[in-house]
C-alpha cells in the first residue's frame, strides 16, 4: 500500500497538462478521479514517474446536449453523471450505469474519462458507450481526434489513446429507449457482466445496439442479437431471441467468481432484462 | 438527602461511551504513535508457496541511503526465539519470525528491513533479491494425507499433525447397530480470512538506559504478550511493558503472537530506537491467521422416530503451514461441541489436524463453536429429510430438556444451563414459520424457490476455567474509588470494539451507586492495570466483569469500616444503597461514598485493622463455562435465472443469559449474523494449486457489506447462568455460530424440488445455478 516515489503536477489549463505530457510522454499518468490509477500504485503495479492532475481543468467538466447529441467532459463524475437530470432523460443507460459503478465513494470521485480510458475489462461504462454508438474526443498537443468507441477500446486495460493524448469528452446520441443492467462481482462491485442496451424507432424498432462488458477480455456488441430485434416490435417473443442470440460463442473469461459458461448465461439473462428494463 | 438518585444502568441500552471518540478521529492506534527518532520497518515475504531459499541477497538493501538494518532468518534465530505455541500438539511445527531456510506458504516473512521512514524501508525491501529453489505444493489437506504427498516438515514423515480420538467408540458403534436410520455426508466449512476493520501494528521502544522495552501492539491480549514476548526476545519480564492502544477489532486473530512483534521488539533492542510496523492490508490477507478450513465426514444414528443414538465424526482440520498460539487447539474445541443442543447417548469422533502450504489457521470469531454447530445442524436436516420430518420437528423431539441442567455431554462438557424450546418457538412464530411452508409451495407452483432455514445452536462462552485455557482462564479486575468519589476501573480484559467501557461503567455506577460519568474503566496497559489474560472467547463479561464485581463488593465492606467510624455505629449494622451508607431506619444520618472515599484517602482515621484508602483489586477463576444457546430462522429466494441468492427474512433468537446492555448485544449479534451469513454465501479464501491466495484482497475477498444484508429481527429469551454473579452467559461470537448454518439450511431447503440435499459451502451463485440446471455441484 506504499507507491514508489513519484513527481506530481496539478495543470490549471489543458493546454499546461498537454505540454506536460508531451514532455514527460511514457513517464507519466495522466490522474483524473484516481480510483483505478491510485490502487494500481499503491499495490506498485504501476510505477509512474509523474502524476498530472487534471482535477483542476475545468474545460474538462460539465455536461450538455447538443442538438441530438450529449456532450460529456471527461472530468464529469460517475456521480453527477447519475444525478444529471440531462442524462437520466436523454441516455437512461448512460445514467444507470454511472449509478451502478463502484460505491458512494468511487462515484463521488471517478470520472467518466478516467474510467474509459483506463478500460478495465470489468468497467460499466464500456459496454454503454458501445450500445450508444459514443465518440470519444481527444487531444494532444498537436490538436484534437475523434474516436468511436468500438475504435478506441483496443484490449484489456488498453484503448486507441496515445501516450500524448488526453481524453477530453464523450458524445453520445440521444437514446431514450435505453437502458443498462449488470451482474456485480460481490467483492468489488466491477461487472462480471453487464449489458446496455440502446434502441431506435417508434413501435417496431429500426435499429438496436447492444453492448456487453465483463463477459470477455474486452467490451463487445451482440451483433446477433441486434439482428433479430432490427424491424421488429419489442415483445416477450422478439426479447426471447434476441436474449438467445446475445452470446455468439466467442471466449469468455473465467475465474473464482463466474466460469465462462456462466458468464455467457448471464449474456443471455442480462440482455433480456435490459430489454424488458425498456419496456417497463 | 444529599445525594442523587441513581437512575437503573444494568439492563438499559446506554449509547457507548467509546463511539465519539470512534467515530470522530479522536483515538489513537498503533499506527496513531509517532516517536523521537522512530524508524520504520518492512518485511519481504515468499512469493512461492514451498521453496528452499537457495540464497537471501540483502547487500543492496544494506547499502540503501536512509536504511539501518536489513534481518534475516540469520539474525532472528541469533536474537530470539521461535513464534510460541500455547496449546501443541502432536508433531508441533513451529517456526522462527523470518524463514530459516525454507518457506511453507505465501506470506512468510524471508527478511525486515528497518529504514528512515516507511517509503524508503518498502523501496528497500525490494533490493532484497531471494532466489527461491521450489519445492512441491501442497493445499489440500485430504491430498496432504495421501502416500507420496510433498511433506512440509519432512522430520515428521507426514503432513498429519494430530489425531485426536473423543468420545467412547464402542457405545457409538452399538448405537449404529441398533439404528433404524442412519445418515452420512462429508461437509465442506471452508477457510475464512477475519479481516479486523485496523490491520495489525506494532511500535517498540527499546530504552538503551534504563533496559526497559514498551511495545504498543494492536494486540487483544496485552499481559500475555508481555509475559511471553519477555521470553522470545530474552528480556526479563519485569522489564517489558506491553500496551494495547485503540484496537480496531480482533476476531480472534489479535489473540496471536506475531513474527512482527518479535522484529520490531529485536530491531528496537538492537538498533536502542524505536521501530514501527503496520500491517498492510495486503499483507493481512496473507500474513495474519486465517479461520475454520475444518472438515467433516458425520454421521448420525436414529431411531425411526428421529430419536438420535449415536454420532460419529470423521474431522480434518487443515492447519496450514505451522502451528501458531492457539492453532492446534481450535479443531479440539470444535470436537466439544459436536452434540450440539441434542442429547446425543454417544459419540465418536476423531479429529486430525494437517498441514498444507497455506496461512496458519488459529482463532477466528467463533473459534470451533461454527464448525460443529454447522455440522450438527446440516446433519439434523439431512436426517429429517430422511425420515420425511419438519426440520422443526427432529430439533423439538431430541433437544435436551429444560430440566437436564447442568447436562453432562457425551464430549464431557458441562452444560449450565438452558431451556432451548422456547427459542425455538419464539424464533418460530416472529418469522411465521407454518404460512411460510405454504408460501413456499404456492410459489413452487410458480417456478420460484423459497428456502427456509432454521438452526439451533449451543456455544461455550465465558472461557473459561484455567485448566482449559493455555495461559490462563480467569481475569482480573480493579476497583478505586479516588478521593473525590471519582472512580477508576482497572480491568485485565482488553476490549478493542466490544463496548466494555461501556458496560463495566454501567456495572461499577450502579453497584456503586455513583453517576456513570463518574467513572473511567481503563485497560490494555500491563504497566497501569492489574495481571489479566485478555478478551477472547465471549469471556470479558462473564469472567472479567465478575473480577470487577467482586471489587466492588470488597469497597463496599471497606467503605462501611469507614462509614461506621464516621456515623458511630457498627458496620454490620449499616446498609448501601444507592451510594450513601446508613443504618436502617436513620436514612437522613446517612454518608456518601464520596464523603468515605475523601475520609479513606485522608487516612487521619482509620477503623481497627484496616488501612488507608479505598481500593480492591480481585481475579476471578470460573468454575466452568458458560453455554449461551439459540434459535435461528433464515428465509432465501433463489434467483432461477443466476442462482443469486436473496436474503429475504433473518430473525435471530440469542439467549446470553442476564444482559447488561440490550444495545451492545444486538451490536454483537448484528456484527456476528453478518460475518456467519458471510461464510455461507460471501466469504471464502481460494488458493490455486502453487499455493497463490487468488482473494487476497477486497476486490475478490467478498466481506459482507450492508446493502448485502436484510433488516435483521432479533430477539431473546433469558436464561441466566449460575456460574458467576452476573448471570451474564457471552454474546461476542453467538451470530457468527448460528448464521451459517441458517443459511445453508435455508438454501438447501430451497433446492429440495431439485432433487438436492446437501450443498457444500461456500454457496456462490454459479454453483446453485448448476444445480437448477439440472447439473452437479
Amino acid at each position: 500500500m506504499i507507491p514508489t516515489e513519484f513527481d506530481y503536477v496539478a495543470p490549471s489549463s489543458l493546454a499546461e497538462a498537454l505540454q506536460l505530457l508531451a514532455e514527460r510522454g511514457a513517464d507519466a499518468k495522466v490522474l483524473a478521479g484516481g480510483h483505478s490509477l491510485v490502487p494500481l500504485m499503491k499495490l506498485r503495479l504501476a510505477s509512474p514517474s509523474v502524476l498530472i492532475d487534471v482535477g483542476r481543468i475545468a474545460e474538462l467538466k460539465g455536461i450538455s446536449v447538443e442538438g441530438q447529441r450529449l456532450h460529456i467532459g471527461a472530468l464529469t463524475t460517475h456521480a453527477e453523471v447519475a444525478a444529471s437530470l440531462e442524462v437520466i432523460r436523454n441516455v437512461p443507460a448512460l445514467a444507470q450505469a454511472a449509478h451502478e459503478i463502484g460505491d458512494r465513494q468511487v462515484r463521488a470521485r471517478g470520472t467518466i474519462g478516467g474510467s474509459l480510458a483506463h478500460n478495465d475489462p470489468a468497467a460499466d461504462l464500456p459496454a454503454v458507450m458501445l450500445a450508444l454508438d459514443a465518440e470519444l474526443v481527444v487531444r494532444s498537443a498537436g490538436g484534437e481526434r475523434t474516436i468511436r468507441a468500438e475504435d478506441f477500446f483496443v484490449g484489456m486495460l488498453e484503448t486507441a489513446l496515445r501516450p500524448d493524448e488526453i481524453l477530453t469528452e464523450v458524445r453520445v446520441a440521444v437514446a431514450p429507449q435505453s437502458a443498462y443492467v449488470k451482474y456485480p462481482n460481490p467483492a468489488s462491485h466491477y461487472a462480471i457482466t453487464g449489458v446496455g442496451v440502446s434502441l431506435q424507432g417508434n413501435g417496431s424498432v429500426t435499429s438496436a445496439r447492444i453492448g456487453v462488458t465483463g463477459a470477455a477480455p474486452l467490451a463487445f456488441r451482440a451483433t446477433g442479437a441486434e439482428a433479430v430485434l432490427a424491424g421488429k416490435a419489442l415483445t416477450a417473443d422478439s426479447i426471447a431471441q434476441a436474449a438467445e442470440a446475445s452470446y455468439d460463442g466467442r471466449e469468455l473469461l473465467s475465474d473464482i467468481h463466474a466460469s465462462a459458461e456462466y458468464r455467457a448465461n448471464l449474456v443471455r439473462v442480462l440482455t433480456r432484462r435490459a430489454l424488458e428494463k425498456i419496456t417497463t | 438527602m444529599t445525594s442523587t438518585q441513581i437512575p437503573k444502568l444494568v439492563g438499559e441500552p446506554i449509547r457507548r461511551r467509546e463511539d465519539p471518540r470512534l467515530i470522530t478521529g479522536l483515538s489513537t492506534y498503533v499506527d496513531d504513535l509517532k516517536l523521537p527518532g522512530m524508524l520504520h520497518m518492512s518485511i519481504v515475504r515468499s512469493t512461492h508457496g514451498h521453496a528452499r531459499l537457495r540464497n537471501v541477497d540483502v547487500s543492496r538493501a544494506r547499502a540503501r541511503e536512509g536504511v539501518s538494518l536489513v534481518m534475516t532468518g540469520t539474525e532472528a534465530k541469533a536474537w530470539g526465539e521461535m513464534l510460541p505455541t500455547a496449546a501443541p500438539l502432536g508433531n508441533s511445527a513451529t517456526r522462527y519470525p523470518l524463514s530459516d531456510g525454507v518457506v511453507r506458504f505465501v506470506g512468510e516473512g524471508i527478511a525486515a528491513v528497518v529504514a528512515g521512514d516507511r517509503y524508503t524501508a518498502r523501496d528497500a525491501s525490494e533490493l532484497i533479491d531471494v532466489d527461491y529453489e521450489d519445492l512441491p505444493v501442497v493445499v489440500d489437506a485430504l491430498k496432504a494425507m495421501e502416500p507420496g504427498a510433498s511433506l512440509l516438515h519432512p522430520d515428521f514423515k507426514t503432513n498429519v499433525c494430530v489425531t485426536v480420538p473423543v468420545g467412547d467408540k464402542e457405545a457409538t458403534e452399538a448405537g449404529f447397530r441398533d439404528a433404524d436410520v442412519t445418515i452420512k455426508q462429508w461437509m465442506v466449512n471452508h477457510r475464512l480470512i477475519p479481516n479486523p476493520m485496523e490491520p495489525r501494528g506494532v511500535v517498540a521502544h527499546f530504552d538503551p538506559g534504563q533496559e526497559t522495552l514498551t511495545v504498543w501492539s494492536s494486540t487483544q491480549v496485552p499481559h500475555l504478550l508481555k509475559w511471553l514476548l519477555s521470553g522470545l526476545v530474552r528480556l526479563p519480564e519485569h522489564k517489558v511493558r506491553v500496551i494495547a492502544p485503540e484496537v480496531g477489532g480482533g476476531f480472534g486473530c489479535k489473540i496471536d503472537v506475531y513474527a512482527e512483534d518479535i522484529l520490531c521488539s529485536l530491531a528496537s533492542i538492537h538498533l536502542g530506537k524505536p521501530v514501527k510496523w503496520i500491517e498492510e492490508r495486503t499483507e493481512n490477507f496473507m500474513a495474519t491467521i486465517h479461520g475454520r478450513d475444518i472438515h467433516a465426514e458425520i454421521e448420525l444414528a436414529a431411531r425411526s422416530d428421529g430419536r438420535l443414538l449415536a454420532q460419529r465424526m470423521n474431522v480434518i482440520a487443515d492447519i496450514g503451514a505451522y502451528q501458531q498460539l492457539l492453532t492446534a487447539a481450535i479443531p479440539t474445541l470444535t470436537s466439544l461441541m459436536f452434540p450440539g443442543v441434542y442429547k446425543v447417548p454417544a459419540l465418536y469422533a476423531e479429529v486430525t489436524e494437517v498441514y498444507t502450504n497455506k496461512t496458519p489457521t488459529d482463532a477466528y470469531r467463533g473459534a470451533g463453536r461454527p464448525e460443529a454447530t454447522y455440522f450438527i445442524e446440516r446433519a439434523m436436516d439431512l436426517l429429517a429429510h430422511k425420515l420425511n420430518m419438519d426440520p422443526v420437528e427432529i430439533r423439538r423431539r431430541n433437544f435436551i430438556e429444560k430440566d437436564a441442567f447442568p447436562y453432562q455431554t457425551a464430549t464431557g462438557m458441562a452444560y449450565d444451563s438452558g431451556d432451548y424450546e422456547p427459542a425455538l418457538e419464539l424464533a418460530l412464530e416472529k418469522a411465521g414459520y407454518d404460512d411460510l411452508r405454504r408460501e413456499q409451495e404456492e410459489l413452487r407452483k410458480q417456478g420460484r424457490y423459497l428456502g427456509i432455514g432454521v438452526s439451533t445452536y449451543v456455544e461455550i462462552c465465558g472461557i473459561g476455567p484455567s485448566a482449559m485455557v493455555p495461559g490462563g482462564g480467569w481475569e482480573g479486575g480493579s476497583v478505586r474509588v479516588e478521593r473525590t468519589g471519582k472512580v477508576t476501573v482497572l480491568t485485565g480484559t482488553s476490549p478493542h470494539g466490544q463496548g466494555g467501557e461501556t458496560a463495566f461503567s454501567q456495572i461499577v455506577a450502579e453497584e456503586l451507586g455513583v453517576p456513570m460519568d463518574d467513572v473511567t474503566v481503563l485497560h490494555g496497559d500491563t504497566s497501569q492495570v492489574p495481571f489479566g489474560v485478555g478478551t477472547f472467547g465471549s469471556r470479558a463479561i462473564a469472567i472479567g466483569g465478575t473480577a470487577i464485581v467482586m471489587s466492588v463488593e470488597k469497597v463496599k465492606e471497606k467503605a462501611k469500616k469507614f462509614a461506621g467510624l464516621m456515623l458511630e455505629a457498627s458496620p454490620d449494622d449499616l446498609v448501601y444503597e444507592s451510594g450513601r451508607i446508613f443504618v436502617p431506619g436513620h436514612e437522613d444520618k446517612g454518608v456518601t461514598i464520596q464523603e468515605v472515599a475523601n475520609a479513606a484517602w485522608g487516612g487521619t482515621v482509620l477503623p481497627p485493622d484496616t488501612e488507608p484508602g479505598l481500593e480492591a483489586t480481585s481475579y476471578f477463576e470460573p468454575s466452568n463455562c458458560t453455554f449461551p444457546f439459540g434459535a435461528h430462522v433464515c428465509v432465501v429466494e433463489i434467483d432461477r435465472d443466476t442462482g443469486k441468492v436473496e436474503l429475504k427474512k433473518y430473525i435471530s433468537v440469542d439467549d446470553c443469559g442476564n444482559v447488561i446492555n440490550p444495545m451492545i448485544v444486538e451490536g454483537q449479534v448484528h456484527g456476528g449474523l453478518a460475518q456467519g451469513i458471510g461464510q455461507a454465501l460471501m466469504e471464502e479464501a481460494v488458493y490455486d494449486t502453487d499455493g497463490q491466495l487468488l482473494t487476497g484482497s477486497f476486490m475478490d475477498y467478498n466481506l459482507p457489506k450492508a446493502e448485502q444484508l436484510p433488516s435483521f429481527e432479533l430477539y431473546r429469551t433469558t436464561t441466566p447462568t449460575p456460574v458467576n454473579p452476573l448471570g451474564a452467559k457471552g454474546v461476542g461470537e453467538a451470530g457468527t455460530i448460528g448464521a451459517t448454518p441458517a443459511v445453508v439450511n435455508a438454501v438447501v431447503d430451497a433446492l429440495k424440488p431439485f432433487g438436492v440435499d446437501h450443498v457444500d459451502m461456500m454457496l456462490r451463485p454459479e454453483k446453485l445455478w448448476r444445480i437448477m440446471q439440472g447439473g452437479t455441484q
